[in-house]
């Protein structure tokens, strides 16, 4: 069994669901990620997302963007993010990473060593935003080959045969676009979500976790009690944005939120 | 290539390149854009109002001119042009924004969106839109917004929001992000008119229909003015509208060659240029897959051009399967040899250029001389120059 689908089932076990950060490596400098998951998995996560920097985001707001634009600048690039995953599995054996990003970094260095080189890295999962299950045959084939997740995304305008292609191709978890829009956008519309959770889950038996729109600790409950795991990026990052002068502090902020998040979740 | 062309497939693949790489809240728009065009490709209604528009708006058709005197100069083939800046706007883009918002209209969508490089494009988009009454929302770079500020006037005067992108190069592709990033939030009420042949498919497919008409056109007049088909077009190349409309007509007449010409910049081997076919590698980018530039670590590098509307990573990935197939030549041209290209036509022939058709004048000042007097060449003269007086005043240290 994969380390992301025991994370699920163990989480499943205790009712308690995934809280799953997303941080973009590299940001704002290349020191600053290895430690940051640590410290997360020590305040409570479950999975972390790890943002590959990308010169043209386009499925993302302006936090995300900016996040992508301070990493680039020191040159992070795929195959240190996938050095950092590295450096990161030698401490902890226990807590899954998922790569997200874009699928032109990993077209450049080919799919097959990027399968390679993810699976060296003990990557668990690879969500690529803009490579939809028709374009992804190849890549999801070589991942699963290694026993790496892919993971897809669902949106609010996702129809029950999409659901169920995504249930197909997908594995590990599904991450459920809980708005039309960027990453960091509005606000959720917890009926919405809700409505659209029974939707999917009728269609598939993957964890469905929950992301954009998660802002502090009562939309990470909220969203919580509706899906498998919420997603939360934009709000971390913006920590590390009003903080940039002091990172020690941003670093702080952000143990704080998950922190609050995670207790918030696991109250009744 | 015995068998007619018949490209893309039902996904939008032209062989490796093209596709839908977008994130999966747009699956949904672009596959129910892909049944609307479909569905009025073929309706009768839909084309006679297409028709009737581009005759009694556009101005079509537009003249195959024989550049007599620019031929007799160079000593070679004879140089037809074939005259997309008469259009309304000044340019080929209205051929297709006049399509796309027409589709727009039957799909009860209410408000337009698209993105900008020189603004001839976002014009030609704000022109549409005042005309059937949609709200327009035009994104350009904040680079572009500086060098092109008469048609960002022009798109307010025509009631049009010009957006200011501020992010990465701040650069047509920059423009094109946050359109999508707009798409994304508004998908119900709002349609994407994208200028180019790039994009998701149906894009790439969809906007080479609607400017094919300058090739369809070209053809039949070639044939009423010499009485047969020519033997070599020329079109600049940035995404490759202009040249994949003059271009598609003729991809089953072998004995015709294709001439694509590449923005180079300072020179290709500068590295500072926008010449993705003759200098950059397949990968993924807006939508589809193509011909990029790119880093070794697969980031988008910036581009350099003189013309605002070449100055993109990417082209259509129809031109990426041309040119592997070997239909089609792509060359490329720095902004130099583009200057010249301007002045020539302007003195020889009393036509002022745009700077993106300069670079097709400039090749064709090259090519012309190496053929034959009784060889036809067609240049596609995709818009005039207005638009770039300033540009060229700044240029040459002129105060206007």
């Amino acid at each position: 069994m994969s380390r992301l689908a025991a994370t699920f089932e163990a989480l499943s076990k205790t009712g308690r669901k995934a809280l799953v950060p997303f941080i973009t490596a590299g940001d704002p400098r290349p020191d600053f990620t290895l430690p940051m998951m640590h410290a997360m998995v020590d305040a409570g996560v479950d999975v972390i997302e790890l943002g590959v920097p990308f010169s043209d985001p386009m499925a993302d707001g302006p936090v995300i963007q900016r996040a992508s634009e301070r990493a680039l600048e020191h040159k992070m690039s795929l195959r240190r993010v996938l050095a950092i995953a590295t450096e990161f599995r030698k401490t902890n054996q226990h807590t899954p990473v998922v790569l997200m990003g874009y699928v032109n970094p990993i077209e450049a260095m080919g799919y097959e060593d990027f399968a390679n080189a993810a699976q060296r890295a003990d990557i668990d999962g690879v969500l690529t935003v803009d490579l939809p299950p028709e374009e992804a045959e190849q890549c999801v084939a070589l991942l699963k080959a290694r026993d790496i997740d892919p993971i897809f995304l669902l949106a609010p305008n996702s129809t029950d045969e999409r659901i169920k292609k995504m249930d197909v191709a997908g594995s590990g978890y599904l991450y459920y676009v809980s708005l039309k829009g960027v990453t960091g956008a509005g606000h959720l519309n917890v009926v919405d979500v809700e409505a659209k959770l029974k939707q999917i889950k009728a269609n598939t038996r993957l964890p469905v976790a929950i992301g954009f729109g998660v802002k502090d600790a009562q939309t990470a409950k909220t969203v919580a009690d509706l899906g498998d795991g919420v997603v939360v990026g934009s709000a971390l990052i913006g920590k590390i944005e009003a903080n940039l002068d002091d990172l020690e502090r941003a670093k702080t902020e952000i143990i704080e939120l998950l922190t609050s998040m995670r207790q918030a979740m696991d109250s009744e | 290539m015995t068998e007619k062309y018949n490209m893309p497939d039902e996904r939008g693949h032209f062989g490796p390149y093209g596709g839908m790489f977008v994130a999966e809240t747009l699956m949904l728009p672009i596959q129910e854009l892909n049944a609307a065009y479909q569905q009025y490709l073929d309706d009768p209604d839909f084309i006679a109002e297409l028709d009737a528009d581009l005759k009694h708006y556009v101005g079509r058709p537009s003249p195959l001119y024989h550049a007599e005197r620019w031929s007799r100069e160079l000593g070679g083939a004879q140089i037809y042009l074939k005259r997309e800046d008469l259009n309304h706007t000044g340019a080929h883009k209205i051929n297709n924004t006049i399509g796309q918002a027409l589709l727009a209209k039957r799909m009860g969508k209410t408000r337009i969106i698209a993105e900008t490089g020189a603004g001839q494009h976002g014009v030609a988009t704000a022109t549409v839109a005042a005309r059937l009454g949609l709200e327009c929302v035009v994104y350009m770079g904040a680079v572009d917004v500086a060098r092109q500020s008469l048609n960002v006037y022009r798109m307010k005067l025509l009631g049009a929001t010009v957006v200011a992108v501020e992010s990465g190069s701040k650069t047509l592709k920059d423009a094109l992000n946050e359109a999508l990033r707009d798409w994304v939030t508004n998908v119900d009420n709002t349609f994407y008119i994208i200028g180019t042949v790039a994009g998701p498919h149906p894009y790439p497919a969809m906007v080479r229909d609607f400017q094919a008409i300058i090739g369809r056109e070209a053809k039949q007049q070639c044939q009423d003015q010499v009485g047969r088909l020519p033997d070599a077009l020329v079109a600049c190349v940035g995404g490759g509208s202009n040249a994949i409309g003059l271009f598609y007509p003729f991809i089953d007449d072998r004995s015709v060659k294709m001439i694509g010409v590449e923005a180079a910049g300072d020179g290709v081997e500068t590295g500072r240029h926008s010449a993705p076919l003759c200098a950059g590698r397949p990968g993924v980018l807006h939508g589809n897959r193509t011909y990029l530039m790119e880093d070794d670590d697969g980031e988008i590098i910036e581009t350099h051009s003189i013309s605002a509307g070449l100055d993109y990573p990417g082209v259509g990935p129809e031109h990426a399967w041309l040119k592997d197939t070997g239909r089609a030549e792509y060359v490329n041209i720095t902004d130099t040899e583009a200057l010249e290209g301007f002045h020539a036509l302007t003195r020889m022939e009393g036509i002022i250029p745009a700077l993106e058709s300069s670079h097709a004048m400039a090749y064709t000042m090259k090519l012309a001389p190496t053929m034959s007097k009784d060889e036809i060449i067609i240049v596609c003269l995709s818009g005039r120059g207005d638009k770039d007086m300033q540009t060229m005043a700044q240029r040459e240290g002129i105060e206007l």
